[in-house]
């Protein structure tokens, strides 16, 4: 993975020593909030209900067992022992004290790592395939190229003050599982007719208020022309985005007004200015960073194994992935045990799970956008092991992927934006499938659960979407059904009215009910939904 | 009837704000006033930003939050209504292995 040189270690220290000076500042009285706030949110603070949350930087979902255990030691020092995988690929305390800020960015610096840019109306976290790198069904490893973005786009003096936040995400694979159609840009490695690897570009994807599928714009992006083409894509929308209106003012409102023609043709425009410049990334570049990025090989590669017992099969077969190195396997590390917090780990669970990366996983641990974590390259012989290691560790529930892999955002439990809980809803759905016997039944279902609008917990893209609304003091839910992530990304469609929280579980439990009842043979739940239609389901939602 | 509660600036615990023109973590020593005198007092708290973050009103109703925010207060006083519980019953679970 990416190693910090001289001048990456030498910005993130003077970041910190300059963030340090802000809060003396802000803790004396000569700064006022109005002051500080724009400042403590540029490196990642926020003011939540009970606390300050800090966010921090995961790039592209990537760490190493040092920087994981260090991610626990914080948690366990500052905070309350635990820390929140989120959708981006980040990870967020709950608690920490504005005071003690500084030095856990200092602790963070130590493993190079920051929370610059993980808020704010700039380019944020680049994120990518959490299994890049590692996947069978990879075309190549998205990584390098999220990292030379991370590198173009940190303190990017151009684009510090957008419109609003701007998300990239980079995938190499077939299947996608950076989400790339709800961001707003969203770059897909490809091949073209003469064999070359460059970029599908997709622009003007997000959920939130308004959700959009991107729009493609470019059907081949050499290698060379990213950063220039990028910078095209961000003055056209840093030029016209609507500054006046925040609902309105994400590249995706941009690019549905203009039509994505009308747009692409101004980015072309704006590119052919800047094409042959200095953007232009030299190859030598390119491979300099390409080199950090290394899958692992195995000698002699050993079969998956065969015995170990039906609780230790039944989790390779629902949380192993295949990888493209004979002899290794990914697997999915769930964080979300049975009426569990999504995304929680404690810190002991992280110092476990860094033990294991250092030991079995080749020094990679990976956050994925299902807040789960992925250890992408273990060797099968390896595979025992670690499952005992995380059966002790209460990691090992075998459900990747299943309807109790829920996502959730951190909701009124947490939020100071959110209407309505998240976790709670998550937690009793998860029980209640669990117990009908449901999840294991109705196999490959997504679950997701924002407790606001803003769709942190991205329920737009789920199978089964829940969104969590606030109807004068009350707490309601609207369920949404056909929702996807990938490549065939669609925003689920609202099915009525909304239901009280109590009655979530068991209308989830009948839509499920109803879907293993009609499905055809080795029909995914998704597949049945658009067979059928969402109204199909409605019945079943409010029986 | 009214209070006032803000978030403490060194922690940003959730804090209201006392007859005394103190700020304390403990709701049952917020000012209740009425709606004319709670708006009168909110512009001096907001004056006092070296110790508390963003003061707002909220309800008071038996002593507790009330209105249609009660659930919100309700958290903000109480703590995450389910949250890390559940988590933090494993940690100790392992720590005790």
């Amino acid at each position: 993975m990416y190693r910090y040189t001289e001048q990456d270690q030498t910005l993130v220290a003077e970041r910190i020593d300059e963030f340090r000076d802000q809060v003396a500042r802000r803790i004396d009285g000569r700064l006022t909030e109005e002051q500080f706030k724009p400042l403590r949110l540029m490196n990642g603070v926020y003011l939540q209900l009970h606390a300050y949350m800090l966010r921090v930087a995961i790039p592209y979902g990537t760490l190493n067992s040092e920087q994981l255990k260090v991610l626990g030691g914080i948690s366990r020092k500052y905070d309350r022992g635990y820390g929140h995988f989120t959708t981006r690929q980040n990870l967020q305390y709950n608690w920490p004290s504005l005071t003690d800020i500084p030095d856990i960015l200092e602790e963070l610096a130590a493993v190079e790592m920051h929370a610059i840019q993980t808020s704010g109306n700039c380019i944020r976290n680049t994120t990518a395939d959490p299994f890049a790198g590692a996947s069978a069904d990879e075309l190549e490893d998205g990584r390098p190229w999220a990292e030379i973005i991370r590198q173009w786009s940190t303190l990017h003096p151009e684009f510090t003050f957008l419109p609003r936040k701007f998300k990239i995400a980079v995938n190499g694979a077939s299947a996608d599982r950076a989400g790339i159609r709800v961001h707003d840009i969203g770059l897909q490695i490809v091949r073209n007719e003469a064999g070359e690897t460059g970029f599908e570009v997709h622009v003007g994807g997000g959920q939130g208020r308004t959700p959009i599928i991107a729009k493609k714009i470019k059907s081949f992006l050499a290698p060379r022309d990213l950063l220039s083409y990028l910078t095209a894509i961000l003055r056209v929308y840093n030029q016209h985005g609507r500054r006046d209106n925040l609902y309105k003012a994400r590249i995706k409102i941009l690019v549905q007004s203009l039509g994505a023609d009308a747009f692409g043709a101004e980015v072309d425009e704006e590119w052919q200015t800047i094409r042959e410049g200095e953007l232009a990334l030299p190859d030598a570049e390119i491979e300099r960073i390409r080199a950090f990025f290394s899958t692992p090989s195995v000698e002699h590669p050993s079969p998956l194994p065969e015995a170990g017992g039906a609780s230790f099969q039944a989790w390779l077969t629902q949380n192993r992935r295949a990888h493209k190195v004979d002899g290794l396997s990914s697997v999915v590390i769930s964080l979300k045990p049975i009426g569990g917090t999504p995304g929680d780990a404690t810190a002991e669970q992280m110092d476990i799970v860094a033990l294991l990366t250092r030991q079995f996983g080749f020094d990679e641990v990976r956050v994925s956008p299902d807040q789960n974590l992925i250890l992408p390259h273990v060797r099968n012989e390896d595979l025992h092991a670690v499952w005992k290691a995380l059966v002790d560790a209460k990691l090992a529930t075998a459900n990747a992927g299943l309807a109790t892999d829920i996502v959730a955002c951190p909701g009124l439990d947490y939020c100071n934006l959110a209407n309505a809980r998240a976790i709670p809803v998550a937690q009793a759905i998860s029980e209640h499938l669990e117990t009908e016997g449901l999840s294991a039944a109705a196999g490959d279902v997504t679950i997701k659960i924002s407790g606001c609008i803003n769709a942190c917990g991205h329920h737009h893209v789920a199978a089964i979407g829940v969104l969590g609304v606030d109807k004068r003091g009350e707490e309601f839910y609207q369920i949404t059904l056909g929702g996807a992530f990938g490549v065939d990304a669609a925003v689920g469609q609202i099915v009525g009215k909304g239901l009280a929280g109590e009655d979530v579980p068991a209308a989830i439990g009948r839509v499920l009910q109803t879907y293993v009842e009609i499905r055809d043979d080795n029909e995914r739940f998704i597949e049945t939904l658009r067979r059928v239609g969402v109204s199909h389901f409605k019945e079943s939602i409010y029986a | 009837m009214k209070a006032i509660t803000a978030n403490r600036l060194t922690d940003g615990r959730v804090i209201y704000r006392t007859l005394e023109g103190q700020w304390s973590v403990d709701i049952t020593h917020a000012q209740h006033m009425n709606d004319n005198e709670a708006e009168a007092i909110l512009p001096l708290a907001e004056t006092e930003y070296a110790v508390a973050v963003g003061p707002y009103l909220i309800d008071i109703e038996a002593d507790g939050p009330g209105g249609q925010k009660w659930r919100r207060e309700g958290i903000r006083l109480g703590g995450p209504s389910t949250g890390s519980t559940r988590v933090l019953a494993v940690a100790q679970e392992i720590g005790a292995a």
